[in-house]
């Protein structure tokens, strides 16, 4: 059994770190290309959303590469995520591409259905390792996010532009030729000291733009264009609401053991969404609100076409927009999207937010001098 | 006294649970504004204040809210989470009220009461005496209405499961059968309620199919059980009420050996569509040569495009039959 798993940005490296723990076979598929985009939209039907379209073209390219098990995890609506694995499922083997689908999930059938999936992959259950893995494996997420949220504040300072990027980029290729979450700790570690150690400009105030929205669309850089690197380049410190970690955490572990859920967000959505409908659309309006109350200048939503929680959360947007003096740019990406337009409108929207708040520092100097 | 006018548009799930709403709310003493049925303003009106990425039938609701708007109290747009354990609708049911609160202006007090039967149907009652309390204080009285409410509806869904179309019954309308010469043809068609009976949107689809001697067998006309029976292929529950009931229905009607031929209707940007359209032609294609097709729906829809399509389907079936008596019975 080869096992493979969808990208989705740093994902794979939390994935990697698993596997490797728990020692089994598995293909990383190539990451995020034209070609899998291609493939997938080749297979799919045309009206699903693209992180389908992506996964597909990720499944055959590491068939390709000899895998024959995908893992995948699941979700019990209403966004259509909670569908894909049998999607994928009935796709593939209507095109002859024989694989087994591993849906990682507390299903219909209760708790032990989890456990024989999981059993199948890992042959043993080993509650004390499994239970280790699962630590060590939250771990690295956790620090592969801290990693990014690091870079976001040192690409806009960065003196010697291009540096940060520089840097990141060979950790995630490194990455991928270390093994176990303990390496791969380390790698994170040699990195982060490595990017500490950039001369940055510390009198810089950059303008703070939030990236809210579908989860897919905002933590994956090929999907997006690479958002957060265009944004850090231009001088804008970013922060981005949705991260693997929190997704690993509020959404996975969360489901299966009852913790109490950080609810910060949903809090700050309730006078505008009062309900959770699925996806990510309570965290897209909450957090919006929550960066208008931080001080960020402004807000970009990302999600595919057709996207069912993010149009709702779009219709609602423009009221908070109102509400706290917030410009928010909504991309919405499918597999026409073309790279031109879409960075014209991202630097529109940042001249806009540089001419926001030159025209607010005039006024208070102006304020200033009438006194 | 003026009695309270609770607006309710004519669109999404009024094709689905008026009976029930109308008897509820006149029980209790208000008067119902209907929003007109759909016509060109009101789906212009729609897509003018919709957001554009929005699907059709979203985009229709908010023309009817607007048609109805100032002629009204009260809306009443419910907040529809799930209508059955375990299940959801679509997350645009969810925050309906909220998009329609954020994008439209100057809007009477909504009706937002939450219906959510996901964890338990008892939620249903708790959603009764929410929305029963806009018009009276007393609890019996609310429980009266929606027991009367209740037997209404359920005289809806005999009607239906007798094999009468929900738009006909909404609209009073009376069929007289038609001869056809030839054979008639026994059509289902599988789709949302609100894209099947909303003859503006579909552009008369059913009754063109009707015209050309078809039988009309839609989804809501299957009886919940034979939909629970064959729904039970799927390896992972569907957590969409309608995803079930389709392709559950689907499979039904591969089973029957009288049923010539399949429609899907969908809206374009429909989510649950896109897979559920899917996942049934699959399973079509698989198992059986029976002729199927898909048709979009969208605002710019031609109608004479959509004409080609039924009429091409319609020929295509009777061809088959045709074909069939042309072969010689001697040999």
């Amino acid at each position: 059994m080869k096992i493979t798993f969808p990208h989705m940005g740093n994902t794979y490296i939390v994935a990697k770190a698993l596997l490797d723990d728990v020692g089994v076979d598995y293909i990383i598929p190539p990451y995020n290309n034209k070609r899998a985009l291609e493939i997938g939209t080749k297979y799919a039907p045309e009206m699903v959303c693209l992180p389908l379209k992506i996964n597909l073209g990720n499944y055959i390219e590491a068939y390709e590469k000899g895998a024959d098990t995908i893992l995948i995890t699941g979700g019990r609506g209403p966004c259509r995520f909670g569908y894909y694995c049998e999607m994928s499922r009935e796709i593939l083997r209507d095109n002859g591409f024989n694989m087994d689908v591993i849906t990682l999930e507390v299903s219909q059938e209760g708790f032990n259905e989890l456990l024989r999936r999981i059993r199948r992959i890992t042959g043993e259950i080993n509650v004390k390792k499994i239970l280790k893995v699962i630590k060590n494996t939250t771990l690295v997420s956790k620090r592969v996010d801290e990693l990014e949220r690091l870079t976001y504040k040192l690409r806009p300072r960065e003196i010697k532009k291009g540096s940060t990027d520089k840097i990141y980029k060979e950790f995630q290729r490194k990455v991928k030729e270390v093994r176990g979450s303990s390496q791969i700790l380390k790698l994170i570690n040699n990195t982060k000291s490595r990017l500490i150690r950039l001369e940055i400009d510390r009198e810089f105030k950059p303008l703070k733009i939030g990236i809210v929205g579908e989860i897919y669309t905002t933590i994956d850089p090929f999907t997006n264009f690479h958002i957060e690197s265009i944004l850090g380049n231009m001088g804008v410190e970013v922060d981005r609401s949705n991260t693997v970690s929190g997704w690993i955490i509020e959404h996975m572990l969360k489901a299966i053991v009852p913790f109490k859920k950080d609810i910060r967000y949903k809090e700050a959505a309730k006078p505008y969404l009062g309900a959770m409908i699925g996806g990510h659309a309570q965290e897209t309006i909450g957090n919006t609100v929550l960066y208008a109350k931080d001080g960020y200048d402004g807000v970009v939503q990302i999600y595919p076409l057709t996207c069912m929680p993010e149009i709702v959360a779009e219709s609602i947007l423009p009221a908070i927009e109102r509400d706290y003096n917030i410009p928010v740019l909504t991309l919405i990406i499918d597999e026409m999207t073309g790279e031109a337009g879409y960075l014209t409108r991202i630097e529109a929207f940042v001249d806009l937010l540089n001419r926001r708040r030159e025209r607010v520092e005039i006024g208070q100097n102006f304020a200033l001098s009438g006194n | 006294m003026n009695t309270t006018k609770v607006g309710i548009p004519r669109a999404l799930f009024y094709y689905q649970y008026y009976p029930l709403w109308k008897t509820f709310f006149e029980e209790l003493g208000a008067e119902i504004v209907l929003s007109d049925r759909t016509t060109k303003t009101i789906m212009d009106e729609g897509s003018k204040t919709c957001i554009d990425e929005a699907c059709l039938p979203i985009k229709i609701f908010h023309g009817h809210v607007m048609n109805i708007k100032d002629k009204v109290d009260y809306l009443f747009i419910p907040r529809f989470t799930s209508v059955s354990k375990n299940e959801y609708i679509c997350p645009k049911f969810g925050g309906l009220p909220d998009m329609v609160r954020h994008t439209i202006k100057d809007l009477p007090p909504i009706i937002d009461t939450e219906v959510n039967l996901r964890k338990s149907g008892k939620n249903a009652l708790k959603a009764v005496y929410e929305v029963g309390s806009f018009f009276s204080k007393d609890q019996y009285k609310i429980k009266r209405a929606y027991k009367r409410a209740l037997e209404s509806y359920r005289e809806f869904r005999e009607k239906i499961k007798k094999g009468v179309l929900p738009c006909d019954i909404l609209d009073k309308k009376l069929r007289t059968v038609k001869k056809y010469d030839g054979r008639n043809l026994n059509i289902a068609v599988v789709g949302h309620g609100y894209n099947l009976y909303d003859r503006y949107a579909n552009m008369n689809m059913l009754d063109k199919l009707i015209d050309k001697g078809a039988e009309i067998i839609t989804v809501d006309m299957v009886d919940g059980e034979i939909i629970e029976k064959h729904v039970q292929v799927l390896p992972k529950r569907l957590f969409w009420n309608f995803g079930r009931k389709a392709v559950g229905s689907s499979l039904y009607f591969l089973d029957r050996e009288d049923i010539d031929g399949i429609i899907y209707l969908m809206a374009f940007g429909c989510g649950v569509d896109s897979f559920i359209s899917d996942l049934i032609e699959r399973k079509i294609r698989r198992n059986k040569d029976i002729p199927f097709i898909i048709l979009t729906l969208d605002e710019h829809t031609g109608e004479a495009g959509m004409d080609t399509r039924l009429e091409a389907f319609i020929d295509m079936i009777r061809w088959r039959y045709r074909n069939e008596d042309n072969v010689s019975a001697y040999g």
